[in-house]
């Protein structure tokens, strides 16, 4: 302590105390408001923040079950903890339960599913794992031996969202959530803007329950309060589209602590044509799980795998069972055959 | 002098997959206060092992690596002006993977 105010005299000037309660020794810079604050202002904070997104949005009413989806990385840990620690001080009245997705990838999942069997004894929640080799009768590890490095993030990204699905009516739960960032979405709205994909905002929209934190703060406060999280990048994603718009976006940021929020209120305020055909939510014919397609994502590309043809239901070259509609859209006109012939079952944060 | 480095968030994979080194930095000749701009040079030489591109960009590190002096964000203390002195505990940590 005594260290720290004789480094911050030779900054420059006298030791400057927290802006919140110009008692203590702030310890990093609020990049919304960049006040300095300390360490214990800045868990207040934190905390306020997340409570007040689920305040105001209404997310949760007393007595519901609430599935947490935990990967064991940080940002997951970050909400398991939190959200328990609110619903114990707040008396939200939930029914706290972690739900983990096993998608087979040796060296990575199953050293991250220990995190979490970790925190399930930590935070005292019942912990579920439900695996894609149970439910699809594929792991990660032999769709890659299958298909290899390229589009193998479809694969796991469509099946782990229904498998998140799954894991919620399986424990019967009222709501699923899941732990993003500030810094994810806004990637996600640039990425989706590069790509045209003008759909996908739909899922920006339903995904504001998220906390409007970034990186920065979320690592900082997992470090703080050593929270036990597993930290390494999947083996099977270098993932370079979305490793561009993080640099830009980080080098933004240094410009203008403010740019991370900035992009997500422009995606939030995004105005779409009112002739442009939104996907509509639907059931798939096979499984019974969310669609906007006769058959969901999951079932095209699972479809694809068990024929031996791992290229079914990746980018515009579709066939099989929706490739009824891809004639319709053609002659519908262009404009809409280019909106449509993105799917929207995968989420890509 | 004596100082604590610690590498989180995926970033101890570039120095052999060590999170905390006990490192003994000596002072450039010449120099009498070590700064941390001298020791994000020293550590890219003495401890990084692979793919300084991850830890480094121009001469500081790359944007979304955290770097807190003594637990307190350089940003408050000066980034590479900061001055380092004898048994502190530098932390890096990089935001760049996934959640």
């Amino acid at each position: 302590m005594e260290k720290g105010e004789a480094k911050s005299k030779k900054a420059g000037g006298p030791p400057r105390l927290c802006c919140i309660c110009n008692e203590r020794r702030p310890v990093l810079k609020r990049p919304k408001t960049l006040q300095q604050i300390c360490r214990e202002c800045f868990y207040e904070v934190f905390e306020e923040e997340i409570h007040q997104v689920i305040v105001k949005n209404r997310l949760f009413k007393s007595g519901e079950r609430v599935a947490i989806g935990a990967s064991g990385g940080k940002d997951s840990t970050v909400l398991a903890y939190v959200l328990s620690e609110l619903n114990r001080r707040h008396s939200y009245g939930l029914d706290l339960f972690l739900l983990s997705i096993d998608e087979g990838i040796t060296g990575y999942r199953d050293d991250s599913l220990e995190t979490v069997k970790r925190n399930e004894l930590q935070y005292g929640l019942p912990l579920q794992i439900l695996s894609y080799k149970d439910l699809y009768g594929w792991t990660m590890d032999d769709i890659v031996k299958m298909i290899g490095l390229k589009n193998n993030c479809t694969f796991c990204g469509v099946f782990r969202r229904q498998a998140l699905d799954r894991g919620a009516a399986l424990l019967k739960v009222d709501k699923l959530v899941t732990g993003h960032n500030a810094d994810d979405i806004a990637e996600t709205v640039l990425l989706n803007i590069l790509r045209g994909d003008i759909a996908r905002y739909v899922y920006i929209y339903l995904f504001l329950i998220m906390l409007s934190l970034g990186y920065i703060m979320i690592h900082t406060y997992a470090y703080f309060k050593k929270l036990d999280y597993f930290s390494t990048e999947c083996i099977y994603s270098p993932n370079a589209y979305r490793g561009f718009a993080r640099e830009f976006i980080k080098d933004l940021e240094r410009l203008r602590p403010r740019a991370i929020l900035d992009i997500i209120k422009s995606g939030e305020d995004f105005r779409i044509a009112t002739t442009t055909k939104m996907p509509e939510q639907g059931t798939c014919e096979r499984c019974g799980y969310i669609s906007s397609q006769k058959w969901c994502k999951a079932c095209v590309l699972l479809e694809g795998l068990n024929r031996g043809l791992p290229k079914m239901g990746i980018g515009r070259a579709r066939g099989g069972v929706n490739g009824g509609d891809h004639k319709k859209e053609t002659k519908a006109g262009s404009t809409v055959k280019s909106l449509e012939s993105k799917q929207c079952g995968s989420l890509d944060f | 002098m004596q100082l604590t480095l610690e590498f989180g968030g995926g970033l101890e994979l570039l120095c052999d997959s060590e999170k905390i080194h006990k490192v003994n930095v000596d002072l450039p000749n010449g120099v009498e206060e070590l700064t941390m701009k001298d020791l994000l040079s020293w550590v890219r030489t003495n401890v990084i092992k692979e793919r300084p591109e991850m830890f480094i960009k121009g001469d500081t590190v790359r944007p979304g690596v955290l770097v807190l002096v003594n637990d307190c964000d350089w940003e408050l203390s000066g980034q590479l002006e900061t001055t380092i002195e004898d048994k502190d505990v530098i932390v890096f940590i990089s935001t760049l993977h996934g959640g």
